[in-house]
């Protein structure tokens, strides 16, 4: 709509303006008043605003409520994630000569879901323990075969497509079946990163998403006040100063953040098992306050001499560097993919956002990289000793 | 070689080797009837033929001389082919006028397959690489550094593609882009995923790679013989010329040298050792009991005039049963499906690297399916079987890190703490 009138620059959050940006081609010079003059404009922000809030009250409950909690609020985002992307590239013509199709889609769908959470439901369940006898029997039984089953379901279905092929719909057929792929891969993997995290502890699931949420936020107002040189011919209304100023606010906010998430046990111990119930651990030498004494240049009258900075602080520094350097790529990648294929939104799940996958594509970098470093933490942090390995 | 298909009379669906007729296959659909005596008529046939034996027989040739050199080389050799059927494949889908508008394309692909390289061999060599170079400082510091940040090297090689990706978006060629960039990861997944499985099955023993790739062979020729026989009714709309006979007949055919080539093949150490690091030498091993031979008498109805009364068997015989059955049922989907993808995008072989044959991809196309399949049964079925206080003891020592290692020595420290005290 905004483009249309005189062409204007207005560089805004990633995500407030993607269901109105039309993919056409406009060059734009600065002129942010127009924003005050158009009523449409404030009726979609209040929407956009209404919404926000009540998807960051249904985070904080769901946080509140735990890591199993999360866990399925995770899947349920996966499976509407899946829908979306399903419906999008699936000329409805077409698929009323090919009626099984359908369920194949989602056939694969449950196969990568039994695969991705059968490996991490089975390093939870040993520490569940013998609770019930017939029950601890049964998910044994299907642990120890889960990779045949999840192979064998895959084969089933790749069997039923090859038998499903159809003279003169090959090449539609074939195409489908490597966007199926794509599609799975790109929900899945983050999705399972996401939730192995959220068993490392919360605090690895919520720092790395609320860094995503303020650089979004932060890359707006920058643009907004200081916008006008722009950074991408993907999202013409980016811009340089949105940009950096973004990185500046995300990285000062991770090492503020980290300090207050860190206090608190719920957050930073690991959960161990399927339970539901309060949290207790020894925290992590991470989590640990250590004491630093300002140098001695500070002057005198300064009243603070020493401060207390969690290790873990140092490490969300550079959560927050990748959050706002990288993680935006994961916006433009959404974009090209809109404007490749002409789509405007990827769904309409949420009013005044678009689709959840628009809500979703800067979080999917964001918790790949997290994965890695916690692993090598647990790794380095463990020492051996030679004598007890050679008396034993 | 498509000669034969526009001569007079009426061909019939004989069923043969898939590999033999593919590249003679002209993509479209052709009902034919029977009629085998077209073969012997056919001057071009009988040429066409003889080239295919010929370098059958080179293939087969180089393989054996492969085997016998051993793990390290077999794994190279399926490095090589890996490179060559990328290469087949991404030059498949490639329009060339659009690429010189995209200098930096071709070179996006082999970056991305370099990454899923260094990550895919680093984490199945890891381990056996760590053994291979303990006895030098400097390079075992430098290999478990490696190791060690493996993980977080691979992910920012994927991440630098994907940025150099999004930053040569074209206006105009935005879709083209897309789905090139899909197809390179379907292309780089379907053919790392089957090479993978193969090089963790080739170090677990020479034996689970060469009889699964034995048993796709056997059963390719078993197809033919039997469909030029016998071959009437037609499989599959997709492959005209697969016929029920030869699948049924290649299936037995299967099952019962899986069955034999399993005993033939377990007497030898270097096929049946696993290789616990990257050296090139010798094996010896205890082979574990799956070699070790029982004796089964016949039972009581065999005519009593049949002169032996015993026999051993390998008890991996029956594991070698179930895996020539995958072999002979759902591993020519595997042709299938390349056959459907040809036709769907009008190509008639993938390549033409190996003459006669068509290209490398022709040739993996089942045993593909296969690899996969070996490495799963073998990870569920075989490794659990051999369970005893030794085996478990090495696959700690060959798969788990050292800091691994001693986390599950403290913990059974614990568990066996904690059941002391339980029981005082």
């Amino acid at each position: 709509m905004d483009q249309s009138t005189s062409g204007t620059t207005t560089p805004r959050i990633r995500h407030r303006k993607r269901s109105s940006e039309v993919p056409a081609e406009v060059v734009k010079s600065n002129g942010v008043q127009l924003l005050v003059n158009d009523q449409n404009k404030y009726r979609s922000m209040w929407t956009r605003i209404h919404s926000s809030l009540w998807m960051v009250l249904g985070l904080v409950c769901v946080l509140y409520l735990g890591h199993l909690y999360i866990w399925a609020m995770v899947v349920v985002i996966q499976i509407f994630m899946a829908r979306e992307l399903f419906n999008l590239l699936r000329p409805a013509n077409e698929d009323r000569r090919l009626p099984g199709f359908w369920l194949l889609n989602w056939h694969f769908f449950f196969t990568a879901m039994l695969f991705v959470y059968g490996r991490i439901l089975s390093q939870q369940l040993v520490y569940t323990g013998a609770s019930d006898k017939l029950f601890y029997k049964l998910t044994s039984v299907f642990v120890k075969y889960q990779m045949v089953i999840c192979y064998f379901l895959y084969i089933a279905g790749f069997v039923w497509f090859i038998l499903s092929l159809k003279k003169k719909m090959y090449k539609y057929q074939f195409g489908q079946y490597a966007w199926t792929h794509m599609i799975l891969i790109v929900v899945f993997t983050q999705s399972s990163f996401t939730v192995a995290n959220i068993f490392e502890g919360l605090f690895w699931f919520l720092l790395p998403a609320a860094l995503i949420a303020v650089n979004d936020v932060a890359a707006y107002f920058f643009g907004f006040f200081f916008g006008k040189t722009p950074l991408i011919k993907l999202s013409p209304k980016k811009t340089w100063e949105g940009f950096i100023g973004a990185s500046v606010a995300t990285v000062i906010s991770a090492f503020l953040l980290a300090n207050v998430l860190g206090r608190y046990q719920w957050l930073t111990c690991p959960r161990k098992g399927l339970t539901t119930g309060w949290l207790r651990c020894d925290p992590d030498p991470l989590f640990k306050p250590e004491i630093y004494s300002f140098p001695d240049w500070v002057p005198q009258w300064f009243p603070w001499k020493e401060f207390s900075v969690l290790p873990v602080q140092w490490h969300a520094l550079c959560l927050g560097l990748f959050a706002s350097i990288i993680a935006p790529f994961g916006g433009f990648f959404a974009s090209g993919f809109k404007r490749a294929f002409k789509i405007k939104d990827f769904g309409d799940s949420i009013p005044g956002h678009g689709g959840i996958t628009d809500r979703m594509d800067c979080q999917i970098l964001r918790n790949l990289n997290f994965g890695e470093q916690q692993a090598l933490y647990m790794k380095l942090g463990q020492i051996f000793h030679e004598r007890q390995f050679g008396h034993s | 070689m498509q000669k034969d298909h526009n001569t007079g009379g009426p061909p019939g669906p004989t069923g043969r080797i898939r590999h033999r007729k593919r590249s003679s296959e002209v993509s479209f659909d052709a009902s034919k009837e029977n009629g085998g005596h077209l073969l012997v008529d056919d001057q071009n046939k009988y040429k066409s033929m003889w080239i295919r034996l010929y370098s059958s027989l080179w293939m087969i040739g180089g393989f054996a001389l492969i085997i016998y050199m051993g793990h390290l080389y077999i794994c190279a050799m399926i490095v090589i082919i890996q490179i060559f059927m990328a290469k087949e494949l991404f030059n498949l889908l490639r329009k060339a006028h659009e690429d010189r508008r995209l200098p930096g394309f071709r070179l996006l692909n082999w970056h991305f397959f370099f990454t899923v390289m260094l990550f895919v061999y680093g984490r199945i060599l890891s381990q056996r690489l760590v053994n291979t170079v303990t006895s030098d400082k400097f390079l075992y510091q430098l290999v478990s550094s490696f190791i060690k940040y493996h993980m977080v090297t691979c992910y920012f090689l994927y991440i630098a593609g994907f940025m150099w990706f999004i930053l040569t978006l074209k206006k105009k060629m935005y879709k083209y882009q897309f789905g090139q960039y899909a197809w390179t990861h379907m292309i780089l997944i379907v053919v790392f995923t089957q090479s993978s499985f193969t090089v963790a099955n080739i170090f677990e023993g020479i034996f689970w790679f060469l009889l699964p790739a034995s048993l796709i062979v056997i059963n390719d020729i078993a197809a033919y013989i039997v469909g030029f026989f016998f071959g009437r009714t037609p499989l599959i709309k997709l492959s005209p010329k697969k016929t029920w006979e030869g699948f049924i007949g290649a299936s037995i055919i299967t099952m019962i040298s899986a069955f034999m080539l399993a005993n033939f093949m377990g007497r030898f150490q270097w096929l049946t050792c696993p290789r616990k690091d990257l050296s090139a030498g010798w094996l010896h091993c205890d082979p574990g009991p799956l070699f070790k031979p029982e004796t089964m008498s016949l039972p009581g109805w065999v005519p009593p005039w049949l002169p032996w009364r015993d026999f051993s068997i390998f008890p991996v015989q029956w594991h070698a049963l179930w895996l020539g059955l995958f072999a002979s049922i759902i591993a020519p989907f595997g042709g299938f499906f390349a056959s459907g993808f040809k036709r769907a995008f009008k190509i008639k072989d993938f390549g033409d690297s190996i003459p006669g044959h068509g290209g490398i991809t022709d040739r993996m196309d089942c045993q593909m399916v296969m690899a996969v399949f070996a490495y799963i049964y073998h990870q569920s079925f075989v490794v659990p079987q051999s369970l005893s206080v030794e085996m478990i003891l090495e696959q700690i020592l060959t798969n788990l890190s050292f800091e691994e290692q001693q986390d599950l020595y403290v913990r059974l420290g614990q568990i066996f703490q904690e059941r002391l005290y339980g029981l005082s």
